[in-house]
């Protein structure tokens, strides 16, 4: 079978295109326990498990911001998680119409004899947790694989490996029930510029993409998280309309149409970057046989996160930030957003942190 | 660089995208001197230059032809021949607003250690004949590869090997100006399904555009020739709705949107087989962002030959049946042709030819 056509095969098609549904996108709301922690301290706030809840149930419970979301990613933890007076977290999401998602991975190991790249765990006993997430109400998966720029870098080695991960990660989920995300995540940090940028991607978009065949993933049911194209971090940045032109040139040359729907990460992008890059795509004339939309974690909650500051008192007022990001950034699935979103303090800020570790 | 990125970028996209015009296709004509041969002893006619000669005059000057075709590729003694008057075919060609192309490939061999799986030969002094032949007004150019289905069929070297070679042509010819129709053809000879055939249409066109990613090669400034996928030639036909829904599904999950058309072959379809078949798939509603067009050589050819039977009364007779596949295929990449073209003396005819060798 050059494509697998398991019990699930409808469902997945059926899931992974409603995440791509013009007008909404995906919250990453999947911060592991040492990654929320740093947020949570870069606010003050202890990072226990109610405070880790509290934060959660702000963004999901936030009035209005779950009919521009297709779907959230969550941690482990959280999926488990209630609101204060016992409704499950998942129980939320779906009644809002929202798909919960997971995220897999294990985090990231180092190659041996390359210059610090990596490969991603987390195959070890994938079927079960994947059966196990799915009852308890996950219908799509995130696994992020990690790549950098540099003189000889990407090498073959963390391409291969890290494409065969993916497509390993991916037909697991599926003969489980679960939509993969599948995140080559290639970092903006370094000096090269944009075209370098586009090179890279092009090339591993198209090693994940041999892969994915390789592996008999079902295309219909799976979706894409890659990073924009933009010039390096310690480059000079370029007009949204450049990134969006390098951008979804690098997806038509790569990324099969048979794909439903691609779902940017934010990188270091500030979130209102982010949003009108996303905008500026969506605007473009050009050939775009995929939905492009949004999976963005810092570049939805920055602001929200400085906002609340883990007062209770604060809450209504993180919501709002909250809100307005969640209706630009489906503002911008559209082509429509015109940069008039009130900015919460630090929307314009740049989120990106040198050699980010999740 | 992940694409190459030459003196010709521009012309290629152009040209490439010209020859995808909605209403056009292209005008195989590159049979080898032993094929045509065959052809011409099919209707008791002589093997000679003036008789090679005079068949392709009477399709080139076919008044109403040239405005049904984008292209017509040619084989070498072809494009330096002339019309009785002395016009040379590619001005003619020219002036009729049809892209002159050349077969640079020089047939098959076999792979040893296979069961009777070729790889193609060509690549020797091939950037050099490029040149010789943009010169003489070539502006694209083909190479076939050959793959089949068995039981063990295709199998990973001959999949490797022939994607490798078209990638090898493909940059060669960019380099020297000429857009390259990537070939890769699977034989429909054999008792297997469609299914079969998907499969194996998907794996090979996935190892296909890895290949040309590898190598460098402009998407934007290429052409895709692939088989349709039906059920093999032993067994039992289906309807042309069906053939479209395989063929366009097997093309969404590995034809990057970068490519601008994708020029069926025939196969051993008949005249009004091939007609019907490419008709469907431009009356599919899904996503397609490349044309979908004709690439034909005995399904636009049969009936015309055996009306001409080399007699130079039959030749207005010829033309007119000609014109009839022109137009019937110009209006299936419309997805108008309405199945009412007055149908030659052996336009349902199969052409199906066991282990056919061009």
């Amino acid at each position: 079978m050059s494509c697998f056509k398991g019990k699930y095969h409808d469902e997945l098609i059926a899931n992974a295109a409603y995440i791509g549904t013009p007008g909404k996108g995906i919250l990453a709301a999947d911060e592991s326990t040492g990654t929320i922690g740093k947020r949570l301290a870069s606010i003050n706030v202890e990072n226990v498990e109610s405070n880790r809840r509290a934060f959660r149930e702000l963004l999901f419970c936030a009035p209005g911001v779950l009919q521009f979301l297709s779907g959230v990613i969550l941690f482990e933890e959280t999926l488990y998680q209630k609101r204060a007076d016992g409704k499950p977290f998942v129980d939320i999401l779906k009644e809002g119409g929202v798909l919960p998602g997971i995220k897999v991975d294990k985090g990231i190991v180092e190659l041996a004899g390359t210059n610090s790249e990596t490969s991603t765990l987390g195959l070890d006993g994938l079927a079960e947790r994947c059966q196990k997430y799915y009852e308890a109400g996950a219908r799509f998966a995130k696994w992020r694989a990690v790549l950098k720029i540099g003189p000889t870098e990407p090498s073959q080695l963390a391409i291969n490996e890290n494409a065969n991960g993916l497509a390993r990660y991916a037909i697991i989920c599926q003969e489980n029930g679960l939509v993969p995300i599948v995140e080559p995540e290639i970092l903006v940090d370094g000096s090269h510029d944009i075209n370098r940028c586009a090179d890279v991607t092009e090339r591993v978009l198209a090693a994940c993409y041999k892969a994915l065949n390789d592996h008999h993933v079902l295309l219909e049911g799976t979706l894409l998280k890659p990073n924009m194209v933009t010039p390096g971090s310690d480059s000079p940045k370029v007009k949204p309309e450049v990134v969006a032109e390098y951008t979804v040139r690098a997806l038509q040359r790569t990324v099969p149409p048979a794909v439903p729907a691609i779902v940017f990460l934010s990188g270091g992008q500030s979130e209102e970057e982010a949003t009108i890059n996303l905008n500026a795509m969506n605007k473009l004339k050009g050939k775009k046989p995929w939905s492009l939309t949004f999976s963005f974690g810092r570049a939805l909650q920055q602001s929200t996160l400085k906002a609340w500051a883990g007062k209770e008192e604060n809450v209504k007022k993180a919501q709002a930030a909250f809100h307005v990001r969640c209706k630009a950034n489906s503002e911008a699935t559209l082509g429509a957003y015109k940069g008039d979103a009130t900015m919460g303090e630090g929307a314009a800020e740049s989120l990106h942190v040198k050699d980010y570790k999740y």
